[in-house]
């Protein structure tokens, strides 16, 4: 495979795309939102249990590309005890991170898990794929319960 | 015209490596690897004859037309109106005013809708259209029967790819103002009975427009043997530029239409009180035309005609039998759309790989696939999908490009085992 793309489709987002975490509705959710990316279809619903400022469990739900799958999968992972400030300021982390706009010298170690995702901002048609899950999570945060798209 | 007595001589030396000669964007490497176009349902590539005849215009010609006294003036208006009679002469329409250039199929499914939309629809009245349509043949109908507060009536669609005709019978009725049809699916390769649905509704006498955006390139048209009314489709999908398309209109109905847009051009004589209509087919073309990509239209039915459908469609057929069997010994592919009359569009879906993953992974080997819901997201619905992969095959393509594709496809299975 050729490294730029072995780069894109590491083995983590290999396996969380085959294997998904939290991939389920959440009874105890008290935020939600569906986010929706017109160009390709795809589709996901995002749950939170948000108890006192902090996100207490988080799970999704939904289709989409495996980019867009294990970047939703590794977010409920990272995002489970965060508040919502931590998670708010990880998402622009995160946007940087697939957009190339990560500043230099910045630790990459606050991103943890979510450098796999490094390889995307060579693929600037993938970079919705990537950032549509934690979209909707800002939405559902907010509380705005509405249709979330990409576009 | 010459290239019509050639054809005889061409047909018996169809060379596909002769034609990807005169395309010189298959000779493009893509990250080191051939370019394998096989994205023609998007667009198709375009001939040196067409790059030259753009280049030539806008180096001898360019200037405005239809208004200008001078030398250059009538050389482009020359060249435009003989582009519109080799648009005319392609489909065999009866008349040079009966040939609208347009932007490209959306526009000419919009100028209808708001034109004979607007002066013949009315509360309660229908518009046939079908599950398969592109969004470019429902969107506008849906805005124009908002404004009237007319309906649509969709013809379903079978497992196949279909369209259900006893269904099309059960909707059809004196509340039917028009029925708008796709001739060729985009993203299912169905070729639809369309003269059975014309004469169909021409017993209840209701018009038919045929969107032909995909049939174009696939398929020789001829409007007075198949007896539409309108019929739309874009200059970029049949070897052209993009920014131009046609409209081709019956004149008896397109006389009785009102403009589609105001601006110069189109009038006859205007004053403050009152605004008089150019005749046709310049009373739908306000504004200056995409002079270039007229002529540049032009040349493309000439070149298409200098090959020959005759020798098309077997190629293509050959393309489509041979990918069409090929990807089936795919582990876990399955085809979206298997219609038993279809053009050279193969629709596929993996149960475990989502078509934009495929898209990126087949990039890699230079093979330009189209994944996503290609503007049809009712044909989604019906099939229960977000998106497909979809392979669209031209003149130029061969077997050795499928044969990329599928060695390609069965690398991809290997990664998302």
């Amino acid at each position: 495979m050729d490294n730029e793309l072995r780069e894109l489709y590491q083995q983590v987002i290999l396996d969380h795309n085959k294997s998904p975490k939290n991939f389920k509705k959440l009874e105890t959710a008290n935020h939600s939102a569906e986010g929706y990316n017109p160009l390709c279809g795809d589709r996901i619903d995002i749950y939170l249990d948000i108890q006192n400022g902090i996100i207490n469990d988080v799970s999704f739900q939904g289709s989409g590309c495996a980019i867009s799958k294990a970047s939703a999968s590794l977010m409920t992972t990272i995002l489970k005890g965060k508040t919502i400030e931590e998670a708010e300021l990880l998402f622009e982390k995160f946007h940087a991170l697939v957009t190339g706009k990560l500043e230099a010298g910045y630790s990459q170690n606050e991103l943890g898990k979510l450098i796999v995702f490094a390889g995307v901002k060579d693929f600037p048609a993938r970079v919705k794929c990537a950032s549509l899950a934690w979209h909707t999570m800002i939405s559902a945060l907010k509380e705005d319960n509405k249709l979330v798209t990409t576009e | 015209m010459n290239h019509k007595l050639n054809i005889v001589e061409k047909a018996a030396s169809f060379e596909v490596q002769k034609i990807r000669e005169d395309f010189p964007i298959l000779k493009q490497l893509v990250r080191g690897k051939t370019l394998c176009y096989i994205d023609n349902a998007a667009t198709t590539q375009k001939p040196m004859v067409v790059l030259n005849a753009i280049d030539n215009y806008y180096k001898s010609k360019n200037s405005n037309i239809h208004r200008g006294v001078h030398f250059l003036s009538e050389a482009a208006t020359a060249s435009f109106e003989a582009a519109r009679t080799k648009v005319k002469e392609f489909i065999n329409a009866k008349s040079e005013n009966e040939i609208i250039f347009t932007r490209g199929t959306t526009e000419s499914i919009n100028l209808v809708a708001y034109s004979f939309g607007r002066n013949n629809l009315n509360e309660g009245d229908e518009i046939i259209i079908s599950t398969m349509e592109h969004h470019s043949n429902i969107v506008p109908w849906q805005l124009i029967a908002a404004e009237k507060k007319a309906h649509l009536k969709i013809i379903p669609i079978n497992d196949k790819g279909e369209l259900i005709l006893e269904e099309f019978e059960k909707i059809i009725s004196e509340r039917t103002k028009l029925v708008s049809i796709v001739y060729v699916s985009n993203s299912l390769g169905t070729i639809n009975p369309v003269e059975e649905i014309i004469s169909k509704a021409h017993a209840y006498g209701i018009p038919v427009l045929l969107d032909a955006a995909q049939a174009v390139y696939h398929l020789p048209i001829d409007v007075q043997k198949l007896d539409c009314d309108f019929l739309a489709f874009s200059g970029h999908k049949i070897y052209g530029p993009t920014g131009i398309g046609i409209l081709y209109g019956k004149e008896t109905l397109l006389e009785k239409m009102p403009p589609f847009m105001g601006g110069g051009d189109m009038i006859s004589k205007v004053t403050f009180e009152k605004t008089t209509y150019n005749s046709l087919p310049y009373k739908f073309e306000a504004g200056t035309s995409n002079i270039c990509g007229g002529i540049g239209l032009g040349t493309a039915l000439d070149y298409v005609s200098s090959i020959g459908f005759e020798n098309i469609i077997p190629h293509e057929n050959d393309l489509l039998n041979y990918a069409t069997n090929e990807l089936k010994l795919i582990n876990g592919l399955r085809i979206i759309g298997e219609a038993d009359k279809k053009a050279g569009v193969i629709s596929f879906v993996f149960n475990n790989i989502h078509p934009h993953d495929v898209g990126t992974f087949l990039d890699f080997e230079g093979v330009a696939i189209r994944t996503g819901h290609h503007c049809t997201q009712p044909v989604m619905d019906r099939f229960n999908i977000a998106a497909t992969c979809r392979a669209s095959f031209a003149m130029y393509n061969t077997k050795e490009e499928i044969d990329i594709l599928v060695n390609a496809l069965k690398n991809v299975t290997e990664v998302f085992k």
